[in-house]
């Protein structure tokens, strides 16, 4: 997916960046309101990350102006306040979604989703491999076109896994991306969502192979 | 700042009282006043007539042959007949002799002149008023002195006077009466304005510090200045407030977003397990302090909001459903199933910022302590007050500590390793307070937390 960050924080954004395109997501950076009109107007994206105290002025003036514009490009503000006014005031302006800062990225991953899901932006990014065909936005899946019902982290878990069909995926690294970071579960809770998987996956053309000593790969047929 | 107020007696009773107090003083001196002038003016009449009496009597006295003859008419005595039968007593001395009349009157004292000398005297009781003029009369060798005293009782005098004093108290009393009807009227009228500015400042909303600006009287004035100043140093002190609370946050978390953010960059790229355990722990402890952050902040601005409750009607079961689908996407990655029920709408009169936060602390405490693929039920409910009832499928709450749990920073003692910072209870049950409801903590029969929010 492509991203507009807008946020003045260069460390912050850096790191942002750095994380997004981890994922195989595609991100432009603006550090200032002008900058951020400039990339709106020329880059088609998926979404914009909105900061809201910038160096040129505040980002709900931004906010305002991009939908006074008539654009649909869903944004996600990124707040640093805590109160819960400035929240409401954001979502009234246009906001579609907002996550606090300092924000866990698989949320503000799951936030993106749940915003593109509503805005009926399904279709970005649809995989097809074999019989399978998997939409990472809508969270369907369906195998020689029967539709089969993923939970969250299954869903996670083969987004991870389809990105990179061959790749070997260590445990802990999967570990690390489908456990939050207070949930207390050993490593081997990840067994169970392979399982299901691997169940879900029975009349596919997509293989789950475990590696003993290191890891998970998604063989295709 | 609850509605303690050190009330020390009222203007209005003072001011009442003073006038009405004022006018009684006034209507005692006004019948005093006038019940005597008008008994001397009374008394003057008597003792004109008196006078006359005597001397025209005087006038008849003649001198004949060294003898007082006295012959006088029958008016003399007539005309201080009154209605009330007074009776009338005289005597006529010659040099210091009774020539004629009533020996029971006092003998004249030495009179001089021409002078009539006018005394109440006593006589067997019943005071009579008494006239006594002298006349020296001159033969061909002789002089004489022929004194008359006329003395009459004050019968007719009384009545006159307790008829004029009856009168005098009923004016007294409706004087009185009218005084006090507009000492009232003039009390609530000087009143008024003070009244006036008091609703003026009590129907503002919270948040309204701008000056007074209605017409007050030159004499509170002063008042009002003072209390213009106070609000303009407590509207500044207000936004400073609220200002340093939104930038200390913003300073606070964003070099936390940034740290948090490297963190989970460089997870995904270390491999060795001391280096994940740390990065972890590392996570952990950033949310740990931002959330603490930011519950003691948003801590601090229900404190200073349950003083000021912005009162309005919210529909709670609308205000649970959109803070449910804002939390969803967080419980999905539990796959946690957020489930609401309830009637059409749930309308209940509150601070919606307030009952917003606390609502979204007790859903995310739910969430925190829930396993995964699990239900968290939340049932808003009318009848017989709203109420709004948050079951779990979780470990519940110790049931020995049940009680503490929403003291401040006080923590489960199941709560280790999950990220708290012991205030999520606290704000809920301030905001339940401040709106006069309770915040009711139990365990499920089955397993499980329940948290009843009622208003």
């Amino acid at each position: 997916m492509k991203f507009l960050l807008v946020e003045d924080n260069a460390e912050l954004a850096n790191a942002i960046c750095a994380r997004m395109r981890m994922d195989g997501h595609v991100v432009d950076h603006a550090d200032r309101i002008q900058d951020a009109f400039a990339f709106s107007e020329t880059g088609d994206y998926d979404l914009i990350l909105l900061d809201i105290m910038l160096p040129d002025g505040d980002g709900r003036s931004f906010l305002k102006q991009h939908r006074d514009g008539r654009k649909d490009t869903p944004v996600i503000v990124l707040t640093a306040r805590s109160q819960v006014s400035d929240r409401i005031s954001m979502l009234d302006l246009g906001a579609d979604d907002y996550v606090t800062k300092p924000f866990d990225h698989e949320e503000l991953q799951a936030r993106c989703r749940a915003v593109l899901r509503r805005k009926a932006g399904t279709g970005q990014g649809v995989i097809e491999l074999g019989n399978v065909r998997f939409d990472p936005v809508a969270g369907s899946l369906t195998v020689d076109g029967k539709a089969i019902t993923l939970r969250n982290r299954e869903l996670r878990l083969l987004e991870l896994l389809i990105n990179a069909p061959g790749q070997i995926f260590p445990k802990h690294k999967l570990f690390d991306r489908l456990f939050s970071y207070d949930e207390d579960v050993s490593e081997n809770a990840i067994e169970v969502y392979i399982g299901r998987l691997r169940r879900h996956l029975e009349h596919a053309s997509l293989r789950i192979t475990t590696l003993r000593g290191l890891g998970y790969r998604l063989d295709h047929e | 700042m609850s509605d303690t107020v050190n009330v020390s007696g009222s203007l209005r009773t003072r001011l009442t009282l003073t006038l009405i107090g004022g006018a009684a003083v006034l209507t005692v001196l006004v019948f005093v006043v006038i019940r005597g002038y008008v008994a001397q003016i009374a008394q003057q009449g008597q003792d004109s007539i008196l006078a006359a009496s005597v001397s025209s009597i005087l006038d008849a006295a003649i001198l004949r042959e060294g003898a007082v003859e006295v012959d006088f008419p029958y008016a003399s005595l007539s005309m201080l007949s009154t209605d009330a039968d007074d009776r009338v007593f005289y005597a006529i001395y010659q040099d210091d002799g009774l020539l004629s009349g009533y020996d029971i009157l006092p003998e004249p004292t030495a009179v001089s002149g021409a002078a009539t000398v006018h005394r109440t005297v006593d006589l067997d009781g019943t005071a009579i008023r008494m006239a006594t003029a002298a006349r020296t009369l001159i033969g061909a060798d002789t002089r004489t002195i022929v004194s008359v005293s006329i003395a009459q009782t004050q019968e007719a005098l009384a009545v006159t006077l307790n008829r004029i004093s009856r009168n005098v108290v009923i004016f007294g009393a409706g004087f009185f009466l009218l005084t006090v009807v507009l000492s009232f009227w003039a009390t609530s009228t000087t009143i008024r304005p003070l009244r006036r500015l008091a609703n003026s400042i009590t129907r503002r909303g919270p948040d309204d510090l701008s000056p007074v600006a209605g017409p007050v009287p030159n004499e509170m004035a002063p008042l009002v200045a003072s209390l213009n100043r106070l609000m303009g140093r407590l509207d500044t002190s207000l936004k400073q407030s609220e200002d340093f609370i939104a930038e200390a946050a913003h300073r606070v978390r964003t070099p936390l977003a940034t740290v948090r953010s490297h963190a989970e960059a460089t997870l995904q790229r270390v491999d060795r397990d001391e280096n994940r355990m740390a990065l972890r722990a590392m996570i952990r402890a950033i949310d740990e302090s931002s959330r603490a952050a930011g519950q003691l902040l948003d801590h601090a601005m229900i404190t200073f909001r349950a003083d000021h409750l912005e009162r309005e009607q919210v529909d709670l079961l609308e205000m649970v459903r959109e803070l449910v689908i804002r939390m969803t996407p967080v419980a999905q990655m539990k796959d946690i199933n957020l489930h609401v029920t309830g009637v059409d709408s749930v309308v209940a009169t509150g601070d919606a910022i307030l009952l917003q936060n606390a609502l979204r602390n007790l859903i995310d405490n739910a969430l925190k302590y829930s396993p995964p693929e699990s239900e968290i039920a939340i049932q808003v409910m009318a009848h017989p007050k709203p109420r709004i009832e948050i079951r779990d499928q979780g470990p519940g709450f110790p049931p020995d500590e049940i009680d503490d749990l929403t003291t401040r920073f006080s923590r489960g003692d199941n709560a280790r390793g999950i990220i708290g910072s012991g205030l999520g209870l606290t704000i809920a049950q301030d905001v339940a307070e401040a709106h006069g409801g309770t915040l009711t903590l139990s365990n499920l029969p089955g397993g499980g937390a329940c948290a009843t929010f009622s208003l």
